[in-house]
């Protein structure tokens, strides 16, 4: 009798859309509510109304409503952003190079551009046209190029490019960059602390702005990655199986890496390495969900957004008024989450 | 439907498949064999698209292989190869339906009610259906295999490859699937299957690719390939061709490699006397030929028993009385080769012929109260059976080709007819001489060891040992019969 089993599936679907939004949508007013001044839930939504749709809200204190639409609701919103960036991010490419442990730093586009911000602050460089900007920009500018480098290095050894030749070739210019970011960090005064502090990783000050530079990686690579679902669930079965299937997986593989390392590259640029949201996300994701990609993708970008707002929110108020490095707080909830789902998993005896 | 010619690639520097061609016809079942390392995978991935072709050409349904895109190709050819897995864990249901997708366009890929019946079509055929919502991880091998087979069934190609498809299957599900695969050949489906089983091969296919050091050895039918010095040729190996017991095919047995064997010789000191039975225990099996009761047909049997059953003894449900007897006794049916005779034990007869290089031993039971002459005409089946038959047991200690056993009987049957002659036994029906009884028995078994015999006609050396130990025995157990009634 599959049928009542089918209907218990779809509702189970379904329930997981309803929980991760549900999840959105609280971590997001918890995000803009929670802080020095804590405002209420309701005053948050006339605010929104106000700006959103240009509804009367003269009972709101005018400074109130700096703080939230000038300071909470961008850092909230952004933190949104690179959470789901990274974990749409994690999710394809788990699916993609055939390997649960896989994340969105794993072909080395997070070096990239942490050499290229490392640059900027080590060099003092600021280019007169982009101002404040200059950090941001030239850290995508060297992700992408990283990206492209590694895919250039892949296929010199190997016209096919296997995903196992990509890993490597990944994990060679991880390595190679990272010796740079230790070089120029070892050679640096007093930009030291400015240096870790971006390593670590931020959301705090940045302002809508940022979220403008952001916005058109983030809108084109998720697209990309959320088309590319059906590809992606017939590469996880290996290039060849996926090729028998009618996939031309040379072509899709390419637009996978690309969508991928871009959004990964806009994400760190603008907040500095974060990590473990790109491998638990994913992770949680399929537990619930299964692993079918056309769901895992758009699912990852939910909880992804919701999770890293509510780090954010823990990493400025545990310690209030100092605030913590954002990607301190990732890697302390998500290595125990992980090692506890591992653990979990061995104990069913189920393969990730 | 696919045209292979002068193929030639491989993987990196060096080729693996060289200037192979071949076709395949629409809804033929054709299937490659080959020893390891031969380049059947190798040709399998180039067939697939999966390999780029060093040179030759490939023509799927008329058209050049490359000048399909990957999903055309995958509308057409449909591929199972020898492992697949993931990581991840998708439902059975799920990952069958990844075949639809070269059958999804459009911008959103809908998935539609045609797609649903063509996945629950697959699942049922692989006999999947009952798992479909199972995880793959919590699958054994073989039925993964089977998921992976619906899903290449679920894209509806035209053209089915197979890189050993029965690899880990068991028995049942292997028949299942070439039974399947068979069936769906004669709607139409074009299958080319890689094989490591020759007899499963030779069974199923309606032609056969033979490959060596990646090029064509033979192509032909199963008759044609299936050639001992083929085999011997390709495989290195000694294997011996008998017919399969049911179906006009050849099948190959392999030949272990020859331990060192002591010579055996069944003599009268291995004859054990028992009020009831004689019988006599070989120390080997020895490959038998009968028409015993228990034990009939060719076998390897070391066990043979000569029962003494009353003359009232009710035939109705023999086989199954007999079966009872002989365990009851201790013996082991598979192993035995079972008579029953109305003649005294004391009366058996036997003789041990020495000719030239082989030496034979004849043991014979006989009574005479059913004698028939064969020769004149008469009712199947008499209304009422007397006791009386006589039970021929030839051992040749030597080593018989098939032939030999065939020309054994009729040797010994000769012998038979002619100790019956020379002793004046009559069918009393007739009133001339018999040539046997109703209900004779005959076994031939041969130690297969010693010096080789491939005749058994009635000049040579095997021969003439089996006509004499026959006409000997029997002629002497007559009399002790004849000499045990007389008054």
């Amino acid at each position: 009798m599959p049928k009542p089993f089918i209907q218990t599936f779809l509702l189970n679907k379904k329930g997981v859309y309803l929980l991760s939004f549900a999840f959105l949508l609280a971590s997001f007013f918890l995000g803009v509510s929670v802080g020095t001044v804590m405002i209420p839930f309701r005053d948050i939504a006339s605010i929104i109304a106000h700006h959103l749709f240009g509804t009367d809200f003269s009972h709101i204190d005018p400074s109130v409503d700096s703080i939230v639409w000038k300071i909470r609701f961008p850092r909230v919103v952004l933190a949104g952003l690179i959470g789901a960036s990274l974990a749409i991010a994690g999710a394809a490419f788990q699916g993609l190079l055939r390997n649960p442990l896989a994340d969105p730093y794993t072909l080395g586009v997070s070096s990239g551009a942490s050499a290229g911000a490392v640059m900027v602050l080590f060099f003092n460089i600021s280019i007169p046209v982009l101002g404040v900007f200059t950090l941001p920009v030239i850290s995508v500018l060297t992700a992408i190029l990283t990206i492209f480098c590694v895919l250039v290095f892949a296929q010199a050894i190997e016209r096919s490019m296997k995903v196992e030749t990509i890993i490597l070739t990944g994990i060679i210019f991880s390595s190679f960059l990272g010796a740079f970011i230790s070089l120029m960090i070892a050679l640096t005064g007093e930009e030291l602390r400015q240096i870790i502090s971006w390593l670590l990783g931020s959301v705090s000050m940045r302002g809508w702005p940022y979220i403008q530079l952001m916005a058109p990686f983030f809108m084109v690579g998720t697209l990309l990655l959320l088309y590319m679902a059906p590809e992606l669930n017939a590469m996880s079965f290996g290039e060849d199986q996926a090729r028998h299937l009618g996939v031309n997986v040379q072509q899709k593989k390419m637009v996978v890496l690309i969508a991928g390392s871009v959004i990964t590259g806009a994400a760190v640029a603008v907040s500095g390495t974060i990590g473990f949201v790109g491998l638990v996300i994913p992770h949680f994701v399929r537990i619930l969900a299964g692993p079918d990609h056309r769901h895992v993708l758009p699912l990852s970008m939910i909880s992804g957004a919701g999770f890293l707002i509510l780090a954010d929110l823990a990493a400025r108020t545990i310690i209030s008024p100092t605030e913590l490095p954002i990607g301190v707080i990732t890697s302390l909830i998500g290595a125990p989450v992980f090692a506890a789902i591992l653990i979990n998993k061995k104990r069913k005896g189920g393969v990730a | 439907m696919i045209q292979a010619g002068e193929l030639s690639g491989g993987y990196g520097s060096g080729l693996i498949v060289r200037g192979v061609s071949f076709s395949v016809k629409k809804g033929e079942l054709f299937g490659v064999l080959g020893p390891n390392g031969s380049g059947k995978t190798t040709l399998m991935n180039m067939i697939s698209g999966l390999i780029a072709l060093e040179s030759g050409t490939i023509l799927v349904k008329g058209k050049p292989i490359q000048d399909y895109s990957p999903k055309e190709l995958a509308r057409v050819m449909a591929v199972l190869p020898q492992m697949t897995s993931s990581h991840f864990a998708y439902s059975v249901k799920e990952t069958v339906s990844l075949g639809r997708y070269a059958h999804q366009s459009g911008f959103f890929k809908s998935w539609t009610a045609d797609d649903e019946k063509v996945v629950l079509g697959a699942l049922q055929k692989t006999g999947t259906l009952a798992f479909a919502y199972k995880p793959l991880s919590a699958l054994s091998g073989g039925e993964r295999q089977r998921v992976f087979l619906a899903q290449a069934l679920a894209q509806e190609p035209e053209i089915l490859l197979l890189d050993e498809p029965t690899n880990h299957l068991d028995l049942s599900f292997q028949k299942d699937l070439l039974d399947l695969l068979k069936k769906m050949t004669a709607d139409g489906l074009t299958v080319i299957s890689i094989f490591h089983d020759l007899n499963l091969a030779s069974l199923y296919c309606d032609r056969l690719l033979l490959m060596k050091n990646g090029s064509v050895h033979t192509i032909g039918a199963a008759a044609d390939i299936m050639k001992e010095e083929h085999i011997h040729d390709v495989y290195n190996t000694d294997v011996q061709k008998q017919p399969h017991p049911e179906v006009p095919k050849p099948q190959m047995s392999l030949l272990p490699a020859a331990s060192v064997e002591n010579s055996i010789e069944i003599t009268e000191d291995m004859i054990e006397w028992h009020s009831d039975y004689i019988s006599i225990k070989s120390p080997i099996q020895l490959k038998v030929l009968s028409s015993g009761v228990i034990g009939a047909g060719w076998g390897w049997r070391s066990a043979f028993v000569n029962r003494h059953v009353d003359k009232n003894y009710n035939m109705d449900h023999f086989e199954k009385e007999a079966s009872c007897y002989f365990q009851e006794k201790g013996f082991d049916l598979h192993e035995t080769v079972g008579m029953m005779t109305a003649v005294m034990m004391e009366d058996a007869a036997y003789k041990r012929i020495v000719q030239d290089d082989v030496s034979v031993f004849a043991v014979a039971t006989a009574g005479v109260g059913n004698a028939v002459d064969v020769s004149r005409q008469r009712k199947s089946w008499k209304e009422k059976h007397k006791p009386g038959t006589i039970n021929i047991w030839v051992f040749a200690n030597g080593k018989l080709s098939e032939e030999a056993f065939v020309q054994g009987l009729m040797t010994a049957a000769e012998a038979k007819a002619k100790a019956l002659a020379d002793a004046g036994v009559m069918d009393l029906e007739s009133g001339t001489i018999a040539t046997g009884t109703s209900t004779d028995s005959i076994l031939i078994a041969s130690t297969q060891r010693g010096a080789y015999q491939q005749f058994a006609g009635s000049v040579t050396p095997l021969g003439i040992a089996i006509g004499r130990a026959v006409y000997e025995s029997v002629t002497e157990s007559l009399e002790k019969t004849r000499r045990r009634k007389a008054p």
